[in-house]
């Protein structure tokens, strides 16, 4: 989906706030979800590529301004009121007040057929497509050329993985870009490199 | 029954730690005794994952130079060999070699993934949408606001973390540490030089 997670390039947001040895947890509440959502993965009752998604599926002004283990707090409820461990209406009595979760997910995807086999040094160009359910694509890549230099073992397809739909697992590449080509003119001269599954890339000539 | 004609009351969001609990109860209610793995994990996640574990990685590389071609051809392997791991579902670890010409830098622009058993737990900044939405397009100006001035010549190579390959960045080494012991050297690797916004 093109959520508002989707962040690379996006313009208007201030300096990096850098804080060196920043902690990674700042309230005991944090370490508790982190570990919980750990735990329900391990357990099966979800897996990663779900977690993902039930977070970029959190409502854009909800997600924009959720601190990070917020947004794991609301992936990892909204997923167990999916799967119905828990109702909503349990969860906001408990805690005595409203309990957002993310919104409803739509349909995942499979394998695409005929997908190509690339190796290091291929050249490759990123299809143009809008995946309305959970996808690994930044769309600041997508129709752009790049040149494969990595190659991954085969992983879930998340596509299909946030969403139970069955597929073959597939590799991924290691692309890399130029990104004044990314973003022609507007960027900052650098090679950007991107993971990148295998169904969303084919020959370029 | 008396019909409702007053406004919709939305009621007020709940404060996120009531939220968390409410979790975590619902969790325990069915039996998931979530208590005992939570001190477990937090240990873990503070003794455990730590960015020393990168460091000792990256001081090996720079004193056995067998090590160092282990590593760059085969990261998951080489860090095996210290005694470190990825999590199962993360099968492939790629070092990005620094060189005095090539500077290189990680995000995660649609989440915040990192190689947290090696460089421990990405802190807040890489987190942010500031870092997260500037570093692919503006990398030598986000770079140089969190004070690595890089020279003009140096290329620098962005690695974004979309798929379950994770990346850490080997920085070079100092002048001046010639003849350091790998657990002196080790000492002064930071998170932020794996994670290539600083230099040592």
């Amino acid at each position: 989906m093109d959520g508002i997670h989707d962040l690379g390039g996006r313009q208007g947001f201030g300096p990096v706030r850098h804080v060196p040895d920043a902690p990674a947890f700042h309230a005991e509440w944090e370490k508790r979800i982190n570990a919980l959502y750990g735990l329900a993965v391990r357990r099966g009752l979800f897996n990663m590529d779900e977690y993902r998604h039930a977070i970029e599926r959190m409502e854009p002004r909800h997600y924009l301004t959720a601190s990070y283990y917020e947004r794991t707090l609301t992936s990892l409820a909204t997923l167990c009121v999916e799967k119905g461990v828990v109702t909503r209406e349990e969860l906001e009595a408990i805690a005595g007040g409203a309990f957002p979760l993310a919104l409803p997910a739509a349909p995942g995807r499979s394998n695409r057929d005929g997908r190509p086999k690339l190796a290091i040094g291929d050249a490759v160009r990123v299809r143009v497509e809008h995946v309305p359910g959970h996808v690994r694509l930044p769309a600041y890549i997508r129709g752009k050329r790049g040149v494969v230099v990595g190659v991954s073992p085969p992983y879930p397809f998340p596509d299909a993985h946030a969403h139970g739909v069955a597929a073959d697992d597939e590799p991924t590449y290691d692309v890399r870009f130029v990104s004044t080509e990314l973003w022609p003119d507007a960027a900052e001269a650098a090679l950007v490199h991107v993971g990148v599954f295998e169904s969303y890339l084919e020959h370029a000539s | 029954m008396q019909q409702q004609t007053g406004p919709i009351v939305v009621p007020s969001i709940a404060p996120v730690e009531r939220r968390a609990a409410a979790i975590e109860a619902a969790l325990e209610a069915q039996g998931w005794q979530a208590g005992e793995h939570v001190a477990e994990a937090t240990r873990r996640a503070e003794e455990e994952w730590v960015p020393a574990n990168g460091a000792r990685l990256v001081a090996k590389a720079w004193t056995d130079p067998a090590f160092r071609r282990r590593l760059f051809a085969d990261g998951l392997a080489a860090a095996a060999e210290l005694g470190f791991t990825l999590p199962k579902h993360h099968r492939h670890l790629v070092f990005l070699e620094n060189t005095p010409a090539v500077h290189n830098v990680i995000c995660c622009t649609l989440c915040s993934c990192t190689a947290f058993t090696i460089i421990g737990l990405p802190p807040d900044w890489y987190k942010d949408l500031e870092y997260r939405s500037r570093v692919v397009r503006e990398s030598r100006t986000v770079l140089k606001e969190m004070g690595l001035v890089l020279p003009p010549d140096v290329e620098i190579r962005v690695w974004d973390t979309t798929a379950d390959t994770r990346y850490v960045v080997v920085p070079l080494r100092p002048a001046g540490t010639e003849g350091w012991s790998e657990e002196r050297l080790a000492a002064i690797v930071t998170r932020d030089s794996m994670i290539g916004v600083a230099r040592l």
